[in-house]
């Protein structure tokens, strides 16, 4: 890429410009190409799709109108929102009013820097990629609290507090956990790490040793967690504090919290696809080999998938759960993840000195015992849906 | 008004006030507490009625006996079928007006079914209070089946003006008695269901049990009815203990709180006995649909109903527990005074004191376990 600007600058159509100009265009550009043509569509089509399996679980139809099966649902509703009044509140602190949801969705959105879609596809391979992921997110419980503040209404300031002290409590055990996987890959670059790991799952980070799987988990609700989602949505239940920090914002504002929201949803898959699950490792096939376009495809694919998986589950676990209270919330984290996590830390650590052939050992017992969860869970699954007899739920003569 | 709290620390901190409701999403109508919090921790929550207040008493003196059972749908529009019933009892009552024995069943078959459309409302708003989203919409499609049942029997969904003084307005033909049938096969493994997707979730026990306990004490002295009731382990069913109606042939139990997940009185097992009462209802309704004799659904009532001078207080077993209709009648055509007695407006005087030292998620957890209803509240 900067080869091919530098190209330009040279003999193309920038020549003569200065070289900090055109690097800031074309960074300009492709924040406009990404943002447009991926992470919009993505978080439209999550909200979509969230609305659409939840209502599934709920035997509702969910929207099915605008577009084929409603997947254009999200553009509707944007043009709907961008068309609404924007509210500001007279004693509110307009500025940051109006400052915060940016602030939120800039955070979410700079996570996309170092997504690792495929093997070269990724906008930058920062050294300190994960460090980096955690930093920037970390920006969302500025624009939260922000949020909470500035709107001078008391479910707004509760529930900005809450979302604080909870994205601040739950940082540290994902934090933990994935300098766990750190310590494995030795690198923290997101390509680094996937290449640490292979394309079958005896080689994913996830079944290296018992620790890992369970710093997986860890991760996965402390992630959930910090991207306020139920079964810790507590920042804004609706229940309890009306709509939470966003309880005064209107418009397209409002929007960019959820715009984020789901948008982030994507990101918890990613990172925990990239550390965890092998990232957009393929099978080594021949045809690969000559064909680097299709090789693209199949990786970018995969990891899509991967990724998509947890925004699934995600997305089951709100159809499912009811919400902790906030001081529960903290127990959970405080009195049971963030020793968990330190406990996987060390052992993994430990098992850095085990030697490799009997690591391979246990490592393929922990991929045993991960199917033998899957198998118990589907097991699980199917004892419910054949309980469910849906066939007594539509009663057409009654 | 907030005052000023020492912290020995040389910074003070003060009481924040929030008014919870009226268009609170989860104070189930337009409810409103004025609390006192700590942080999340309350310290004060007292509730402020009035939102909802539709002088239904005082159009009773208004409007003429048959005139007055449409108003009396709306004290409760959850539980609709309990005060037509109350009403009617105590207008039979003041008249001395027999009541056909098909009707009675007509009567109690529509009651049941009607106690298990509110108590579905009930677990289903308590899950939602909870933030478990899905077992509402469940109960709610359960509930649909309910109110199309309703529909067949009556004509209406939700108000029902169904039962009449001296029997019920429209005999169940037996198709629909049929499907009633139908409708318990399928809600009682709907119920397990259910039990499998929210009563048995650790997050829900974890947020209920325990919480807001009310001692049988305490539930005597504040006069909670019903569930509310029955969940502090006092077996108190006006069903079984002031019988009325076809009650006393039928055989049902009476669930009160056993302590099942937390300690007795908690919010978990005023839920639980909701649950099972439903379950109880199903036993109900199969027998009625056993026992339904043959008969006109109700008796000749003079068109101009003029009672005799004097007063009655009649009461029945609302899904929200006692629900009294006191109707003083002095030989007119109209009613001289009716007074209204419900199990909600009775609960909303033992929050303040549960309310102490939780917080605000327990608030809301236990507005949804005492089952109050708006409506009701104020009438």
């Amino acid at each position: 890429m900067q080869a091919y600007i530098d190209q330009l600058i040279k003999d193309g159509a920038f020549a003569g410009m200065p070289k900090e100009v055109v690097y800031a265009l074309a960074m300009v550009l492709v924040a406009f190409v990404v943002l447009s043509v991926f992470v919009a569509p993505l978080a439209g089509v999550t909200s979509w799709l969230e609305r659409r399996v939840w209502a599934r679980m709920q035997s509702r139809v969910g929207p099915n109108r605008v577009g084929p099966q409603g997947i254009l649902q999200w553009l509707a509703d944007g043009i709907k929102n961008l068309l609404k009044e924007d509210l500001i509140p007279a004693a509110a602190d307009s500025t940051l009013f109006s400052l915060a949801p940016y602030i939120v969705f800039m955070g979410f959105l700079c996570t996309f820097v170092v997504i690792p879609f495929g093997g070269a596809l990724i906008v930058a391979d920062l050294n300190i990629g994960i460090l980096y992921v955690l930093a920037v997110t970390s920006l969302v419980v500025v624009g939260i609290l922000m949020a909470g503040w500035a709107s001078n209404n008391k479910w707004s300031l509760l529930g900005g507090m809450r979302s604080a002290a909870q994205i601040v409590s739950y940082e540290i055990p994902a934090g933990v956990s994935i300098v766990t996987i750190v310590f494995l890959a030795g690198t923290m670059s997101m390509q680094g790490i996937i290449r640490a790991q292979g394309w079958g799952p005896w080689d994913w980070f996830l079944f290296h040793n018992p620790f890992t799987f369970a710093a997986f988990f860890l991760y996965f609700t402390a992630a959930l967690a910090e991207g306020n989602r139920t079964p810790f949505d507590i920042p804004e239940a609706e229940s309890e504090l009306v709509a939470g920090y966003v309880t005064e914002y209107s418009g397209m504002r409002f929007l960019f919290f959820f715009f984020a929201e789901w948008g982030n949803l994507y990101v918890i898959g990613a990172v925990a696809t990239t550390l965890f699950l092998g990232g957009w490792q393929v099978p080594p096939l021949p045809i690969f080999e000559t064909s680097p376009v299709l090789l693209g495809v199949a990786q970018f694919t995969t990891f899509f998938l991967k990724a998509y998986l947890w925004v699934f589950v995600a997305m089951w676990v709100r159809a499912t759960l009811p919400r902790v209270r906030v001081d529960q919330l903290m127990g959970l984290c405080w009195k049971y993840m963030v020793p968990l996590s330190f406990v996987c830390l060390l052992g993994t650590i430990g098992f850095m000195f085990v030697p490799d052939d009997l690591r391979r050992v246990i490592g393929a017992a922990t991929l045993g015992f991960g199917i033998a969860v899957m198998i118990i869970f589907f097991m699980r699954v199917k004892f419910q849906i054949d309980n469910a007899r849906p066939e007594l739920y539509l009663k057409p003569h009654i | 008004m907030n005052e000023s709290i020492e912290t020995g620390t040389g910074l003070n901190t003060e009481d924040m006030t929030i008014s919870v409701g009226p268009q609170h999403p989860s104070t189930h109508g337009v409810l409103r507490f004025v609390v006192k919090t700590d942080g999340e921790v309350i310290s004060e929550a007292i509730p402020d009625v009035g939102y909802l207040h539709r002088s239904i008493e005082k159009i009773g003196e208004k409007v003429t006996y048959h005139g007055y059972v449409p108003y009396t749908d709306r004290a409760d529009y959850l539980a609709a079928m309990f005060a037509n019933q109350a009403f009617c009892m105590a207008a039979e009552k003041l008249a001395r007006t027999e009541v056909t024995r098909r009707g009675e069943f007509c009567r109690v078959v529509a009651c049941e079914l009607n106690r298990i459309a509110s108590h579905l409302i009930s677990v289903g708003t308590f899950g939602q209070d909870i933030g478990a989203m899905t077992p509402f919409v469940h109960a709610l499609r359960e509930r649909e089946t309910v109110n199309n049942l309703m529909e067949e029997i009556c004509g209406a969904r939700l108000t029902y003006n169904y039962i009449r003084i001296g029997g019920v307005g429209y005999d169940i033909v037996p198709e629909t008695l049929t499907k009633i049938g139908e409708f318990i096969d399928h809600l009682e493994p709907i119920v397990d269901e259910f039990n499998r997707l929210l009563s048995g979730n650790k997050i829900f026990i974890e947020r209920l049990a325990g919480v807001a306990i009310v001692s049988r004490e305490d539930a005597f002295s504040y006069n909670l009815v019903g569930p509310n009731l029955r969940g502090s382990g006092i077996k108190w069913d006006i069903r079984r203990d002031i019988p009325y109606s076809v009650y006393p042939e039928l055989e049902f139990d009476v669930p009160i709180g056993t302590a099942h997940v937390g300690k007795l009185g908690d919010s978990f097992d005023r839920y639980w006995v909701r649950i099972r009462e439903m379950q109880e209802s199903c036993k109900i309704l199969r027998q009625c649909l056993q026992m339904m004799p043959k008969g006109p659904a109700i008796s000749k009532v003079p068109r101009k109903f003029r009672p005799p001078a004097g007063e009655c207080y009649a009461r029945v077993e609302a899904p929200r527990g006692d629900m009294g209709f006191y109707v003083v009648s002095d030989g007119s055509e109209y009613p001289y005074r009716v007074r209204i007695r419900t199990g909600s407006f009775t609960a909303m005087a033992i929050i303040d004191k549960l309310s102490k030292g939780i917080m605000l998620a327990d608030l809301i957890a236990l507005i949804g376990s005492l089952d109050v209803d708006a409506p009701e509240i104020d009438r």
